[in-house]
């Protein structure tokens, strides 16, 4: 294994992976942002008013919690297991991790002079974060979600409308995440001089991941100082599912110079894996490039893209952040895959032991910390980012979970 | 294809491209319809590879593509079709498609290539001399930025190809020379900020983006993109060495097969001829 150093040295590329696959229409849009971007993180004032309203609108720093009844689970009736912190994403203003990286690309739509925002949306944890961020700037507002995705995270539907979003139903394709980003694309194309493409997660043409990146990676500088003035020490592993894999790569980025610090990843592993029935792109996937960026694929083995499965919305998705796929490669990083099955039952153990009500896409994350706490032993600290909260997802569970029990 | 396009030029035209996707309606009527295209007139033909993701296609080209797709129409069926079209018609043919799936060629059997090892090869050499043995005389790939180009540049010049890069109204100066630069057979204008699509009037971006051009670069510049009509085709000759259409083509391979394909490029045919008399 080699070691990556903090930044790869091209910022636009990590490792083979990245770049820019666009059409020429978005270039020059992406070279302005890429420069709002750098001016806005040498500007002070930017920096101040960020950080107020992270604390005072958005919630943050979340709380780090320690979940003694679940590390008891996973200790067992033997009672060795390590000891397992939750960062309280579910707690943030609109209930995920979303809102870091909305309010830094708001402020920078703001400073490029632009008033339209355009996001795509799976969960719609996204799609609210965004209108959350365009109610409060004052700006308009257009989500794409699947059409199926707006069925089964209806919630989340009505929660931006309510913020004055427009909801398109995406009906091409699969009907889930992919087409909405393609869908929101092609907005783009049509409109760039005069909107910002808000993306949801560390993938798309660089800047795109790099920037959502150090606006996410304020969720692992919390937990790192935190847990060193709580447990005087760095965790043994730091654990995240993986959609597009920006709350993961939060999380894991201010780790990634602590060789010691192990970064775990979960996916969307559907019906399994081997079933071709997931969206577990880094288990499962190949090389190839997808939505402007060189990364991992779920594709066929012509480079057309498969469908996905996950019961999870956020998860249900072929690609993921060209950052990820270097860590991957490099072996710095290891990604694993939670089945719908398991999710369900991380989803279980968060409500009963804990009286947590998880979103379903951290859920897949649930079951693969307590194994690796058991595996660990008592003497370690496992931290699982609890990326969002549930509510969007109580109607669909209950459907699936008559299901599983009848 | 530079030649091609400088004959029409000569003739006091502009060169005519109709773009089709392989496999739609299905295989063979698509090669029907592409034949058809040149018999009545146009200079250049532009193949698509129907891809499950063309993000730069509005929804008349993203249904074609999907047709195709639910077929089971392959890279291989494509080239098919491209080799039975070029023995049969004279007019020099391109590829229109997404750089992965250009990237995955040939695709099954390949598994060791793509996934394994850290300085894997991709397929873009097998890519650029399969379209070679098609009797292809170039590619576009739109989702490829000259800036990322370099590397397909190298396989296509490898099989004699050329490369056609896109240049928008949104590119700034030193942009519009680098793609100039990429570009071999023409540069690809794109009229508007857009998807493919039918479109009622001419975007007013269009003939500036071609002044730019013209100062950067001796190539042939072509416009496409919501070009429509045979009046859009006639404004667009008036300032560009050629018109590409595609979703109108495309719409008329749907709905009437060859004959209408044949009917509407004999009236793009003739805007591309009714400008120069005027200009
Ligand atoms: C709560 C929550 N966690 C995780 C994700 C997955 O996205 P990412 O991998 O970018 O964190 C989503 C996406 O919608 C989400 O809503």
């Amino acid at each position: 294994m080699t070691t990556p150093t903090i930044a790869p040295p091209d910022l636009s590329h990590y490792g083979r992976f990245g770049g820019r696959f666009v059409p020429e229409a978005l270039i020059a849009a992406l070279d302005e942002l890429e420069a709002a971007f750098h001016s806005a993180q040498a500007d002070e004032a930017f920096g101040a008013r960020m950080s107020e309203l992270r604390r005072h609108y958005g919630g943050r720093p979340t709380p780090l919690y320690l979940a003694e009844r679940l590390s008891a689970h996973a200790a067992g009736p033997d009672g060795a297991a390590a000891r397992i912190y939750l960062k309280r994403e579910d707690l943030a203003h609109t209930g995920s991790h979303k809102l870091c990286n909305v309010l830094g690309q708001g402020l920078l739509t703001e400073r490029m002079g632009k008033r339209r925002i355009i996001a795509e949306t799976g969960a719609g944890q996204h799609g609210v974060a965004a209108a959350t961020i365009a109610a409060l700037l004052g700006m308009e507002c257009i989500v794409y979600m699947g059409e199926e995705d707006c069925r089964r995270q209806r919630l989340n539907v009505i929660r931006m409308r309510l913020m004055g979003a427009e909801v398109v139903p995406v009906t091409s394709g699969t009907r889930t995440l992919k087409d909405a980003i393609n869908e929101t694309m092609r907005d783009w194309v049509t409109n760039v001089e005069t909107t910002h493409y808000l993306i949801g997660s560390v993938v798309g043409p660089h800047p795109f991941p790099m920037i959502v990146r150090e606006y996410v990676k304020v969720i692992g500088e919390e937990v790192r100082a935190e847990l060193l003035g709580r447990e005087g020490r760095l965790p043994d592993a730091v654990v995240a599912c993986v959609g597009g894999g920006s709350n993961a790569m939060g999380l894991f980025h201010p780790f990634i110079g602590d060789t010691d610090v192990r970064l775990v990843g979960v996916e969307a592993g559907g019906d399994g894996v081997d079933t071709g029935r997931h969206a577990a792109t880094l288990s499962g996937g190949s090389e190839g490039i997808l939505h402007g960026a060189r990364s991992f694929v779920l594709q066929d083995d012509y480079g057309q893209v498969r469908p996905t499965h996950s019961v999870s919305a956020g998860l249900d998705y072929p690609g993921v952040g060209p950052e990820h796929a270097w860590l991957h490669d490099t072996g710095r990083a290891t990604y694993t895959s939670a089945t719908d099955e398991q999710a369900l039952e991380g989803f279980r153990l968060l409500c009963e032991l804990e009286g947590i009500i998880p979103a379903l896409e951290p859920a897949h994350a649930v079951v693969p910390t307590v194994e690796l706490a058991r595996r660990l032993g008592p003497d370690a600290v496992v931290v699982l980012n609890l990326s969002g909260r549930g509510d969007k997802d109580v109607d669909e569970v209950a459907e699936v979970l008559r299901m599983v029990d009848a | 294809m530079t030649a091609a396009i400088r004959a029409a030029n000569t003739d006091g035209r502009a060169a005519l491209v109709i773009y089709l996707p392989a496999g739609y309606p299905d295989l063979e009527t698509s090669r029907a319809c592409l034949e058809a295209a040149a018999g009545a007139g146009a200079d250049l033909l532009e193949v698509g590879f129907p891809y499950s993701d063309p993000l730069m296609d509005g929804p008349t080209i993203q249904a074609a593509n999907q047709v195709a797709l639910d077929a089971g129409c392959t890279p291989d069926d494509d080239f098919a079709v491209c080799a039975r079209l070029t023995a049969a018609v004279d007019v020099p043919t391109l590829v229109m498609t997404y750089y992965n799936l250009a990237w995955h060629y040939p695709g099954p059997g390949q598994e060791g290539r793509a996934t394994a090892g850290s300085s894997r090869a991709d397929g873009l050499d097998d890519f650029a001399a399969a379209c070679r043995a098609a009797g292809l005389a170039g590619a576009i790939l739109p989702d490829l930025p000259a800036e990322e180009g370099a590397r397909w540049r190298k396989a296509a010049a490898g099989g004699d190809l050329d490369t056609v890069f896109l240049a928008a109204p949104t590119s700034r100066d030193h942009r519009l020379q680098a793609v100039a630069d990429a570009s071999t057979g023409f540069v690809y204008a794109t009229s508007t900020l857009g998807v493919t699509g039918e479109r009622q009037s001419l975007s007013a971006m269009a003939g500036p983006l071609v002044t730019r051009l013209r100062d950067v670069t001796d190539r042939p510049v072509c416009v496409g993109i919501g070009v429509t009509t045979g009046a859009h085709a006639a404004e667009v000759a008036g300032f560009a060495d050629g018109v590409i259409v595609g979703s109108a083509a495309v719409r008329a391979a749907g709905e009437g097969g060859p004959e209408a394909v044949a009917a509407l490029v004999r009236e793009l045919a003739d805007g591309c001829r009714r400008s120069a008399s005027v200009a």
